[in-house]
């Protein structure tokens, strides 16, 4: 997939680490293969490229002095966290720096008053919440990969999770991020108040892949940990049934606090695996958790049952202990894993549609399982309309691997034709640079540059990410003409 | 209504050749807000209306001219709402108007701002180019977040002509309680409810006297009445007192001095300035009269970890906003040379120089 391999120049090499070694111990600057090696790649080991050189800044001072030298020296440089990311989005430069913040994982304050916490962008997510645990409170964004990935690649990809639909995605849950420009100055976003002077730029910023600035230290706002959870695990005979079922739920002003289905390919995978004791003979399952006091819970699950009974649910279980929500929740949370033991790989989509166009596009992928010969089983945050398929293939077959990307490709097409877009949680990255040409028109891409620019005017920070440029456009319009007419017909064709 | 689109746009490149100041303007509501109004009205009530309204995705899009009062009438019809609770400050409120402004009522304090609640905007930026960003989905991580920004620009970086804003129900039941208590009492006490799981949806204290609104589930509501105590309000008296807070009709408000808005932590103690208070947000809002000159009243502010506005006042020359850091300035610059290259959108009205 990988089709941006660069030769290394140890001259530009060598010049990187004298730089580096000039703020970091030797320790801190790796370079030799051996060491650069696992860095080549994120949570999306499709793509890989080895960083010229790896740096480790342990504070502050030392990522502005690195970003400061970079800039001198015109080097592009690349944040990572934890690399869990699913798109790539901290695939290394070939002619860089890969930045690496796995040292700085101190949480520097906690206020339970306050409800806060200021930690540092290597703190994992999972961490933030077993320290504010003792208080009785939470940090509520909780992306799958919670317990590995950092704060700063949340902030860098405005990670959702499984309770976003009540609780909010990572932007609705930070209120200050510190962070260095690419001239190595220390800006702050946000503060610790609820809002901040001039535009809000702490908005901007998240989500925005490392591209404008490298975040050094984050306030997360704290929340009180629900007394109690319960979750309805609910059978449909037809998918279609169950996304509508979903729909009457927020109809009748509910908001579950976790609103998940699972195909009927996914359910059979993942039930072989763990057990969970679903339906196999279900198309779809439902859960739909409410949390609360031990009241609250006992009134909305009798609402929530009323509706999923009235809309058809066929068969119908009500968590009676922790236990047993957490045994129905199992099966959901390790889908994916589950997917790596029925298959040699998974290839992982990530489109938001609007959930009325949910049968719409089952059936299309439906269509695309025959036209490429590849199972698809489906995962789906039906409270958002957050797409999870999961293309099934085997990377070592080449062929393969093209008609996975060719799938993906046709899916996420689809999914902005019906209204939504090619990324809900896991971003741009590197992986769908090219339909974000397909998802905006070429001036709105322009804007999107020139807002890049604004902050980082020599495209230093995480270049080649999440904007495609003009020529890559029209690169990727070449090879997807459709009925003789190019898109960008404004641009020179070479 | 695409030739209403074609309007506006000619105006803006007309404007942007020739570097005049446009001023946008829906009904005007806010024009007390912000600093200097400058240049030749753009009034964007011709672009109005509904566009899409799906109360099952949660999600509403609006053009920019739509009375602020019909959108809310539309949701309440559907049992949701803006859950902002956003001030109308005047009987013409638009839609557009109320994003580019940015200001949340009494809900903020846990549903979140109106940023919170923006899912994507289509816009025209200075050179009269028709950009869309966001969507009608509740999670879209593509390209840079260019549509929550949007809400208080104070239209500084384009003409907003769509917008839409996820709609979450409205709550099953309320309940509005009021307690006797100074404000040190007040501001510990919201605090430490703060890290409770109750379902505290607004609070407002002034002179002595705290009021609480709680939402939610019925039985949430009436356990966390019974756990806090205090006297209850009747729901009529309670919504119009909520009504007066939001829309500063109270007496308050009607002080006659310039009234500033501090931002600052919730944990902020009590800020010792001359003037009267009023606190909302859980302590993260002090609304303060008087006449104490800016620089003490925005040294106290920062002092405490926030910032302060010169919300409503008939002399300006003090800034409105609190000064950015140069760091920031400079990207705020850059920013607004990237959607109006030509200074041509609301000039001067959140910095001289923006």
């Amino acid at each position: 997939m990988n089709d941006q391999f660069r030769l290394l120049d140890p001259v530009r090499q060598a010049e990187a680490v004298k730089a580096l070694r000039t703020i970091l111990p030797a320790e801190a600057v790796l370079y030799e293969q051996e060491d650069t090696k696992p860095y080549e790649c994120d949570g999306l080991s499709a793509y890989r490229e080895l960083p010229m050189v790896v740096a480790m800044p342990a504070n502050e001072d030392e990522v502005g002095r690195i970003l400061r030298a970079c800039r001198e020296l015109k080097l592009p440089v690349v944040a990572r966290g934890a690399g869990t990311g699913l798109s790539g989005g901290a695939l290394p430069h070939g002619k860089g720096v890969l930045l690496s913040l796995a040292k700085m994982k101190r949480i520097l304050a906690l206020d339970p008053v306050a409800r806060t916490a200021r930690v540092q962008p290597g703190v994992r997510n999972s961490a933030i919440s077993e320290a504010a645990a003792p208080y009785g409170l939470y940090y509520a964004p909780d992306p799958s990969s919670q317990i590995a990935c950092s704060i700063g690649g949340n902030v860098a990809e405005n990670a959702g999770g499984v309770h976003c639909l009540k609780y909010g995605l990572t932007v609705h849950n930070v209120l200050r991020v510190r962070a260095c420009t690419v001239e190595g100055e220390v800006v702050e976003f946000g503060n610790e108040a609820l809002d901040a002077p001039g535009l809000d730029l702490l908005a901007l910023v998240m989500g925005s892949e490392g591209m404008l600035a490298v975040a050094t230290e984050i306030t997360v706002k704290l929340v009180p940990k629900p007394e109690t959870a319960r979750v309805i695990l609910a059978a449909f005979d037809d998918v279609e049934k169950a996304g509508n079922a979903a729909a009457d739920v927020i109809a009748a002003g509910i908001i579950p606090a976790g609103l998940e289905m699972m195909d009927q390919p996914a359910t059979r995978a993942v039930e072989e695996y763990v057990h969970a004791g679903y339906d196999l003979n279900a198309a779809a399952l439902l859960l739909c958790e409410s949390d609360g006091t031990a009241e609250e819970v006992e009134e909305e699950i009798a609402r929530m049952s009323a509706v999923l009974k009235q809309s058809g649910a066929y068969d119908f279980r009500i968590s009676r202990n922790e236990t047993e929500r957490l045994k129905f929740w199992s099966g959901r949370k390790a889908a994916f894993s589950a997917m790596g033991r029925i298959s040699p790989d998974y290839y992982c989509m990530d489109g938001t549609i609007p959930r009325k166009r949910l049968g719409e596009i089952l059936m299309f992928i439906a269509a695309m399982e025959k036209k490429y010969g590849l199972r698809c089983p489906n995962v789906f945050h039906a409270g958002d309309g957050n797409l999870h398929p999961l293309i099934l293939f085997d990377a070592n077959d080449p062929d393969e691997l093209r008609r996975t990307e060719a799938f993906a490709g046709e899916v996420l097409e689809k999914c902005i034709e019906v209204g939504g877009t090619i990324t809900g949680e896991h971003g741009v990255g590197i992986e769908k640079i090219n339909q974000m040409c397909v998802q905006f028109k070429p001036n709105e891409l322009e804007m999107f540059r020139a807002v890049k620019r604004a902050f980082d005017p020599e495209n230093l920070l995480n270049p080649e990410k999440n904007i495609p440029t003009l020529h890559r456009c029209a690169e990727f319009g070449r090879m997807r003409v459709k009925g003789g007419q190019l898109p960008h017909p404004e641009l020179p064709r070479f | 209504m695409q030739a209403v689109i074609e309007q506006f746009a000619g105006r803006i490149r007309a404007a942007a050749a020739e570097k005049r100041p446009l001023r946008l303007r829906g009904g005007g509501s806010k024009d007390f807000y912000g600093q200097a109004l400058e240049g030749e009205v753009l009034d964007t009530r011709a672009y109005a209306g509904i566009i899409a309204y799906e109360p099952t995705e949660l999600v509403i899009t609006a053009r920019c001219g739509t009375p602020l009062a019909e959108l809310e009438a539309a949701l309440r019809a559907q049992g949701q709402q803006l859950a902002f609770e956003p001030p109308h400050f005047g009987t013409g409120a638009t839609v557009g108007g109320m994003v580019a402004a940015g200001l949340s009522g009494p809900r903020r304090q846990t549903a979140g701002a109106v940023r919170d609640f923006v899912l994507g905007v289509r816009l025209l930026d200075g050179r009269g180019d028709d950009l869309r960003f966001g969507g009608q989905v509740m999670k879209n991580v593509a390209g840079f977040d260019v549509s929550r920004p949007m809400a208080g620009s104070l239209g500084t970086l384009g003409l907003m002509l769509e917008i839409s804003l996820k709609v979450p129900p409205r709550p099953f039941a309320e309940a509005t309680l009021k307690l006797e208590l100074p404000q040190d009492k007040a501001l510990a006490l919201l605090n430490q409810w703060g890290g409770k799981p109750l379902p505290l949806s607004a609070c407002a204290w002034t002179a002595g006297e705290l009021c609480l609104r709680l939402s939610g589930a019925a039985s949430a509501v009436k356990a966390a009445r019974a756990a806090i105590g205090g006297e209850s309000m009747e729901p009529d008296a309670a919504e119009r007192f909520w009504l007066a807070i939001r829309e500063q009709t109270g007496l308050f408000f009607r002080s006659g001095k310039p009234l500033w808005r501090l931002s600052v932590p919730s944990i902020a103690p009590p800020l010792a300035l001359p003037g009267e208070q009023l606190i909302e947000w859980g302590g993260s809002l002090r609304w303060l009269t008087s006449n104490a000159d800016a620089r003490t009243i925005r040294a106290v502010a920062a002092q405490a970890g926030g910032h302060a506005t010169l919300f409503r006042a008939d002399d300006k020359g003090a800034g409105v906003f609190a000064p950015l850091a140069p760091a920031l300035a400079k990207i705020h610059r850059n920013l607004k040379q990237a959607f109006d290259p030509a200074n041509i959108f609301n000039r001067g009205r959140m910095y001289p120089d923006l």
